[in-house]
C-alpha cells in the first residue's frame, strides 16, 4: 500500500468516525425510547427533520447559528415529544386490537403527517444553511508539522462531532447520576418493579419520549451545517437509527454509540470504495449481517466476555 | 346463501364494464381491485399470522420488475411476468423470510421495511439490469381499452379471495392465528412456527408480486421510486387493511375502496393535492385510536359510536 492509498484509507475512516458520532446521537434517542416504552418510534427521523427545519428557520430569519439553535430546537422537540406521547401514543397503548403492532403503525402515521406538513410549509426544495465556516477545513500538518501523511478534516464536521460527544456525556451524567435518570433506567429494566419502588412509570414514559425527541432534535441541528434538508429526509434517518439499535443491541446506550461509530465508518468505506450510490446498501448489509451473526447486537458480545463460563 | 355472496359480488363486478363507464372510472375500478388484491395478501400475513410487514413494496417491486425485465432484456411479452414472477418472488420471499422471520413483532416490521429500501437502492444502482432511475417503459400497450385489464385483475382478485378463504378455513389458517395470538404457546403445542410463518410470507409475497407484474402491464412504466415506494406502496398496503378491517375477508376490499377514493378526492382539491399523505396519516391515527380493527372488524363498535352520536 502506497502512502497515498493509506492517506485515503485513513481519511475515510476518520470521516466515518465523525459521521458515526452523529449517527450514535440519533441512535441513542431511539434506543432510549425503545428501552422504556418497548415500542419502536418510526417517526424518529421525522422528529429530527422537524429539528432541522427549526434550525433552518432560525438561521434564515434571525441569523442564529445552527449550533446555537440547539438551545431552542431541543426544548421545542421535547415539548413536541411529550405532546405526541401524552395524546396519541399513550391512549393507543391501552387500546385492545388484533394486530399488536398498533403503536408502531401509529408512529408511521405521525411521521407521514410531519413530513407532509413540512412539504406543504417549506415546499420540497433542498435547503441549506450557508454558514461561512461550512467549507473550512483544518489539516493535520497545521498541528503536527513533520507528519508523514496529510489529512484534512472539515471544520463543521469536527465541531458537530465534539457537540455530539458533549451531549452524549451530558446524557450519560443525567442517566447515571440523577434521580430522574435512575428512575428512567429502572423503568426500562423492569416496569413493574419500578412501579413497586415508587417510580411514576407513566411520567417516566412521557419524559423519556420527550428526551429522545430532544436528543434527535439536537442531532438535527448538528447535521444541518454539513448536510442539506428536505422534507422526506426523515425516513432515511429512522432506518439509520434502527440499524444502529439492532447493531448495538436493543435498548443499550453503549451499544448505540458503538453501533453508530461502526455504521459511520462502514458507510464511509463503501462510499469511498464502491461509489456513493451504494452507501445505503452497505448500511443494510451491516444490518443483515448483524441479524444473522450477532442477533443480540454488539453489546451481547461484551456481556458474553464478562460473564462467560 | 352466505356462501354465494362472493360469487354474486364477483358476478356483479364482472358486469360493470357493460355499463359503458368512462376510461377514468375504469381506471379507478382497476386500482380499487388491484389494491384489494394487495390488501388481501397483506392481510394473510399481517392480519391472520400477526407478522406486520412494512416492506410489501419489496414484493410488489420484484413482481413489477420481473415483468419489466422480461420485456426489456429478453424481448418477451410483459404478460409472461405474471407466471414468472411467482417463482422469482417466491425465491425473494424465502431469502427475506430467512433473514427477517427471526425477528419478532415490531422488529420484523422494521426488518421488512429495510428490505424494501435495500431492494429500491439496488434497483436504482443496478443500471445494467433495471435501467436504474430511468425506469422501464412498455412501448406497445396490449389494449387501449381498459376492459380486459379490468377482467384480468378481477380474475386475479377472485382467485386470491378464494385462496385466502381456503387457507384461513383450513388447518393452516388456525396455525396462523395461533402464531398471531401467542407464538411461544403455538411453538410449545408443536407448531413449527418458522415453517408456517415462511408459508404465510411466501403466499402473501407471491400474490403481491402478481399484482406488481399486473401493474407493469397496466401502467406501462415502472421505476424504482414508484414500485419500491415506502409510503405509496408499503404503507398504503397496511392502511388498506387497517382501515378496511384486520383479519376479515371483506376488509381489504372496503379499505381499497376508501383509500383509492380518498386519494382521488384529495387530489382534486386545489392546493391541498400535495397534502394527501397528511390526510392518510390522520386517517391512520384516527382509525388506530377509535377503530383499531378497522371498519369491518369493529363494525359493532362503529354502530355503537354512531348510535351514541345520535343520542347525544
Amino acid at each position: 500500500m502506497t502512502s497515498s492509498q493509506l492517506e485515503v484509507l485513513l481519511q475515510t475512516v476518520i470521516s466515518g468516525l465523525l459521521l458515526g458520532g452523529l449517527y450514535a446521537l440519533i441512535g441513542i434517542g431511539m434506543t432510549l425510547i425503545m428501552g422504556v416504552m418497548k415500542i419502536i418510534n418510526l417517526a424518529h427521523g421525522e422528529l429530527m427533520m422537524v429539528g432541522m427545519y427549526i434550525a433552518y428557520v432560525l438561521f434564515s430569519w434571525f441569523h442564529i447559528d445552527p449550533y446555537l439553535s440547539i438551545l431552542i430546537a431541543a426544548p421545542a422537540l421535547f415539548v413536541l415529544g411529550i405532546l405526541l406521547q401524552k395524546f396519541l401514543i399513550n391512549p393507543v397503548m391501552k387500546v385492545d386490537a388484533i394486530i399488536p403492532e398498533n403503536q408502531v403503525i401509529l408512529t408511521v402515521g405521525i411521521g407521514m403527517v410531519l413530513a407532509n406538513l413540512a412539504t406543504i410549509t417549506f415546499s420540497s426544495d433542498y435547503k441549506t444553511t450557508p454558514v461561512d465556516y461550512a467549507t473550512k477545513a483544518w489539516y493535520l500538518s497545521d498541528i503536527w508539522k513533520a507528519s508523514p501523511i496529510e489529512l484534512s478534516l472539515s471544520l463543521p464536521w469536527s465541531v458537530s462531532f465534539c457537540f455530539a460527544l458533549m451531549i452524549t456525556a451530558a446524557l450519560w451524567f443525567f442517566l447515571s447520576r440523577t434521580d430522574m435518570g435512575k428512575s428512567i433506567r429502572a423503568t426500562a429494566q423492569d416496569k413493574d418493579a419500578a412501579l413497586l419502588m415508587g417510580v411514576n412509570v407513566e411520567k417516566m414514559r412521557v419524559i423519556t419520549f420527550g428526551l429522545g425527541s430532544a436528543i434527535v432534535g439536537a442531532a438535527g441541528c448538528l447535521f444541518i451545517p454539513i448536510y442539506y434538508l428536505y422534507p422526506d429526509l426523515g425516513g432515511q434517518f429512522t432506518l439509520i437509527a434502527f440499524v444502529i439499535t439492532i447493531l448495538g443491541g436493543l435498548g443499550s446506550t453503549v451499544g448505540a454509540i458503538v453501533g453508530g461509530l461502526i455504521l459511520g465508518v462502514f458507510e464511509s468505506l463503501t462510499s469511498t470504495y464502491a461509489g456513493m450510490g451504494w452507501a445505503p446498501v452497505g448500511r443494510f448489509m451491516i444490518f443483515i449481517a448483524a441479524l444473522i451473526f450477532v442477533p443480540g447486537g454488539i453489546i451481547s458480545l461484551f456481556k458474553k466476555r464478562k460473564f462467560g463460563k | 346463501m352466505k356462501n354465494a355472496l362472493p360469487l354474486v359480488i364477483a358476478g356483479l363486478l364482472a358486469l360493470l364494464p357493460l355499463l359503458g363507464l368512462g376510461s377514468y372510472w375504469m381506471h379507478i375500478l382497476i386500482l380499487v381491485i388491484m389494491w384489494s388484491v394487495i390488501g388481501m395478501a397483506w392481510n394473510l400475513l399481517g392480519g391472520y399470522c400477526g407478522q406486520v410487514s412494512f416492506g410489501h413494496a419489496a414484493f410488489f417491486g420484484v413482481g413489477a420488475y420481473t415483468a419489466g425485465i422480461l420485456y426489456n432484456k429478453f424481448g418477451m411479452s410483459a404478460w409472461w411476468g405474471l407466471p414468472v414472477s411467482i417463482v422469482v418472488v417466491a425465491l425473494f420471499a424465502l431469502v427475506i423470510g430467512y433473514i427477517c422471520l427471526r425477528l419478532k413483532g415490531p422488529f420484523f416490521a422494521l426488518g421488512t421495511l429495510a428490505m424494501g429500501v435495500i431492494l429500491r437502492v439496488t434497483a436504482e444502482n443496478l443500471t445494467g439490469i433495471t435501467e436504474g432511475d430511468l425506469g422501464i417503459m412498455i412501448r406497445e400497450r396490449t389494449w387501449i381499452e381498459k376492459t380486459w385489464y379490468f377482467y384480468i385483475i378481477l380474475i386475479l382478485a377472485a382467485l386470491t379471495f378464494f385462496l385466502v378463504k381456503k387457507v384461513i378455513e383450513s388447518k393452516l389458517g388456525y396455525y396462523f392465528v395461533a402464531i398471531r395470538e401467542d407464538q411461544d404457546a403455538a411453538e410449545s403445542l408443536g407448531i413449527n412456527t418458522t415453517l408456517y410463518k415462511t408459508i404465510a410470507l411466501s403466499l402473501s409475497a407471491v400474490i403481491t408480486g402478481l399484482a406488481g407484474a399486473f401493474y407493469t402491464n397496466y401502467m406501462g412504466y415502472i421505476d424504482p421510486k414508484i414500485v419500491f415506494a415506502l409510503h405509496d406502496i408499503s404503507i398504503v398496503a397496511i392502511m388498506v387493511v387497517m382501515v378496511g378491517g384486520v383479519a376479515t375477508f371483506w376488509g381489504p376490499f372496503v379499505g381499497a375502496v376508501i383509500m383509492v377514493f380518498l386519494a382521488e378526492v384529495i387530489r382534486t382539491i386545489p392546493k391541498l393535492g400535495a397534502a394527501h399523505h397528511t390526510f392518510f396519516g390522520i386517517l391512520l391515527i384516527v382509525i388506530i385510536i377509535f377503530l383499531p380493527n378497522g371498519i369491518t372488524g369493529d363494525i359493532q363498535k362503529l354502530k355503537k359510536l354512531l348510535r351514541m352520536g345520535k343520542a347525544s
